[in-house]
């Protein structure tokens, strides 16, 4: 298939090994952001073409994961009311809440749906014009456009009948969150091409400057990951600390600016909880004041609700890089993606999910 | 494809009388008895059908017997490259292939949902009848129920198969040997987009058809052939993956696949890209994967390769006798990763 075979090329990933292992001096550890560069590195086995003194952490960037369990209890309280119609990307519906997900909701005669798109969930209000539609909003930047257009659409075609539940996360707090641990292990990232395809990198050199970390904005396939780290590690070995662009098939400096100019119009920066990290100041998106009326928690009255995560899981110094799926006792053994205890289980993105599947036996 | 005896493309039953099928269609009266005598018994028209029994009784050539049965729920009814019909004779004959069996004989039950279109099942019937017939397999007794509007799908059919075992050694997971070559007879995933492409309303530039196929003639010819095949197994809803781990599991050897070596189709391909699904994970009902001797390996695949539905099949891996259970796959890139089955249902992922 043109533009995915071309970056899964056996030899070509294996030149890359090689000059990685030439310009490879001393041990590094580097954090890719992005759920799907996590999934992408486990699966096609980019880690195992790495020299040994490289190290690579998996970082917070799994939307589903990092939903806080508050806000799952939310989602399974609207979407269990009899009027409402319950829309939501597929790979949210397992995600357990503290007693149930919304699959058992769907099981016990809730009308959950699984959309593509938040546009689809606006149509499903204008044709139901008797029920609630209710639309999971989560994400990163990458998601918060179409779901910006959605609230966008309904406000100006005046459909009152359409709601965001909002679990919008930002990139740049989380990782300059990460670098302030004082255990932390991350010495270089590979920001989530994705989301820079939407904000640009600017709001990167900051971060890159302030904490001398080198950040390489990367793909998602496996030569494009390969190259970020090259190119991550050629700026620590150099001892550079810069934002380069690996992804510069999809990337701008400045990003899609329709697309950021939609997001402000419709969310404001909120301080937001990240499952298994806590609360991270101005990190995440709410609905602006204008668009208030299609906030599904003050439509439902559930704004209040609070819920703590069970205690139990490591996932929170997974997502920060601190520990790695294998080293959890739990692992494998009390903790399943049909059982889990917590966030990086949950998703086909999560760090641990993404050992399950690929990795457990052999370690 | 039908015969000049065989079923008209018009509804028998009248439709200003039976525009849809009733309760009193499952009833046992007059209604039952109409609607076997003017959509099943043409249709699927044999004499041991014709006898009107409560069953069917039957001579077979003397030999091992297989029997195998199969439920058929599928939503929508009818999709690119098949409908509920076809997959449901398809199913039945395919199972009974993979125990080496040549198909004789169907059984079908349907359980029917009042208000369900009359002509809709008439192009169930007819398709099913064209299955058979292309399969070489006879519809011999059946059952109709009808339950209430809103208690059931349209059409759920229930088939069950009895064949003969046409080749003189086990063929099965604990046959399989250390040093086996794995066979793929085509490109997986098809049946499993083609249905998401429906039930979603996702467009392609081109139309995914369902590889919904009978399997029986290509898996003869292989054992005609004296193809000394270990295990035959259709692949079916865990897509290739799951058939790989069962066996793998079942065997206890460890089984060692080439991602390179799968074909999957630049459509379906590009489907699982988008929705962020594996096609080792896609739903299939026309394909199968064979462990052979590897000094036979060749020879098969020479034979798969001649029947219309092998034209595409591959060497995909090989058995090794290390880790018992498991499945590796040598990935695109020469790495190595695990194979296992997931915990539920692929769900599209957000980004």
């Amino acid at each position: 298939m043109r533009f995915i075979d071309e970056y899964r090329d056996a030899r070509a990933a294996q030149q890359y090994a090689r000059a990685l292992k030439r310009i490879t001096k001393q041990p590094w550890t580097i954090m890719e952001v992005c759920g799907g560069q996590t999934h992408a590195i486990v699966k096609f086995g980019v880690d195992e073409l790495l020299p040994s003194e490289v190290t690579l952490v998996h970082g917070p960037g799994c939307p589903v994961c990092v939903t806080p369990v508050e806000l799952i209890e939310k989602a399974i309280e609207i979407a269990s009311r009899p009027n409402v119609i319950f829309c939501s990307f597929g790979d949210m519906l397992r995600v357990p809440g503290l007693s149930k997900d919304l699959l058992s909701v769907k099981a016990a005669g809730g009308d959950v749906r699984i959309v593509y798109s938040p546009l689809d969930a606006l149509k499903l209000a204008v044709d139901h014009p008797e029920r609630e539609v209710v639309f999971f909003a989560v994400g990163f930047e990458t998601t918060a456009p179409a779901n910006a257009m959605a609230v966008f659409q309904a406000s100006r075609s005046s459909v009152r009948n359409f709601s965001l539940l909002v679990s919008h996360v930002l990139v740049p707090p989380a990782m300059e969150a990460i670098l302030s641990f004082p255990d932390t292990r991350v010495q270089g990232f590979l920001a989530a091409g994705h989301v820079c395809a939407i904000m640009g990198f600017t709001e990167y050199e900051p971060i890159a400057q302030k904490y001398r970390v080198p950040i390489v904005v990367t793909g998602f396939e496996p030569l494009d990951i390969l190259q970020g780290i090259y190119m991550c590690i050629r700026q620590l070995e150099e001892g550079r600390a810069e934002v380069e662009n690996q992804y510069s098939r999809s990337v701008r400096r400045e990003g899609n600016l329709p697309a950021q100019k939609l997001i402000r119009e419709v969310f404001r920066v909120v301080p937001r909880k990240w499952r298994g990290v806590g609360e991270i100041p101005q990190s995440g998106l709410g609905l602006q004041e204008r668009y208030a009326a299609y906030d599904a928690e003050a439509r439902f009255g559930i704004a209040h609700y609070t819920a703590e995560e069970p205690a139990e899981c490591m996932s929170g110094l997974i997502l920060q890089g601190i520990r790695k799926p294998l080293e959890c006792p739990a692992f494998g053994v009390r903790c399943t993606p049909e059982h889990p205890l917590g966030a990086t289980m949950v998703s086909s993105e999560g760090a641990c999910a993404a050992y399950f599947q690929y990795r457990r036996r052999k370690n | 494809m039908e015969s000049k005896s065989g079923p008209a493309f018009v509804c028998p039953i009248p439709i200003e009388q039976y525009p849809t099928v009733l309760l009193a269609h499952g009833g046992g009266g007059k209604l039952t008895n109409q609607l076997i005598e003017k959509m099943f018994l043409p249709a699927f028209g044999n004499p041991m059908l014709g006898a009107r029994h409560d069953g069917a009784t039957f001579s077979l050539p003397s030999g091992k017997l297989a029997f195998t049965t199969d439920s058929y729920v599928v939503r929508p009814l009818f999709f690119p490259g098949g409908d509920i019909g076809s997959l449901a004779v398809n199913g039945t004959v395919n199972d009974l292939a993979m125990c080496g069996a040549r198909p004789f004989y169907l059984s079908a039950g349907f359980i029917l949902e009042e208000g369900l279109p009359m002509d809709m099942l008439w192009r169930v019937i007819q398709s099913m009848a064209q299955a058979a017939s292309q399969a070489g397999v006879q519809l011999v007794t059946g059952d109709t129920k009808v339950v209430d509007r809103g208690k059931g799908d349209g059409i759920f059919i229930n088939t069950a198969g009895i064949g003969v075992v046409e080749c003189g050694h086990a063929i099965s997971p604990a046959a399989v040997r250390g040093g086996d070559s794995i066979l793929l007879s085509g490109d997986i995933g098809r049946h499993g987009i083609a249905i998401m492409a429906v039930r979603e309303g996702l467009e392609f530039e081109s139309t995914i058809e369902s590889d919904c196929a009978p399997l029986s003639g290509i898996v003869m010819d292989m054992l005609a052939a004296g193809i000394e095949a270990h295990c035959l197994r259709d692949l079916t809803r865990g897509g290739l993956a799951g058939a790989l781990v069962e066996i793998a599991e079942a065997a206890r050897l460890h089984f060692e696949i080439d991602e390179v070596a799968i074909p999957v189709m630049e459509e379906v391909r590009g489907a699982c890209e988008i929705l962020g699904f594996d096609p080792l994970y896609v739903a299939n009902e026309g394909r199968f994967i064979g462990f052979v001797p590897a000094r036979e390996a060749e020879r098969a695949l020479q034979r798969m390769r001649a029947h219309p539905l092998g034209e595409q099949a591959r060497i995909i891996g090989t058995v090794a006798e290390d880790n018992p259970g498991l499945v590796t796959m040598r990935s695109s890139i020469g790495a190595t990763r695990i194979v296992d089955t997931l915990s539920g249902e692929q769900l599209p992922r957000i980004c």
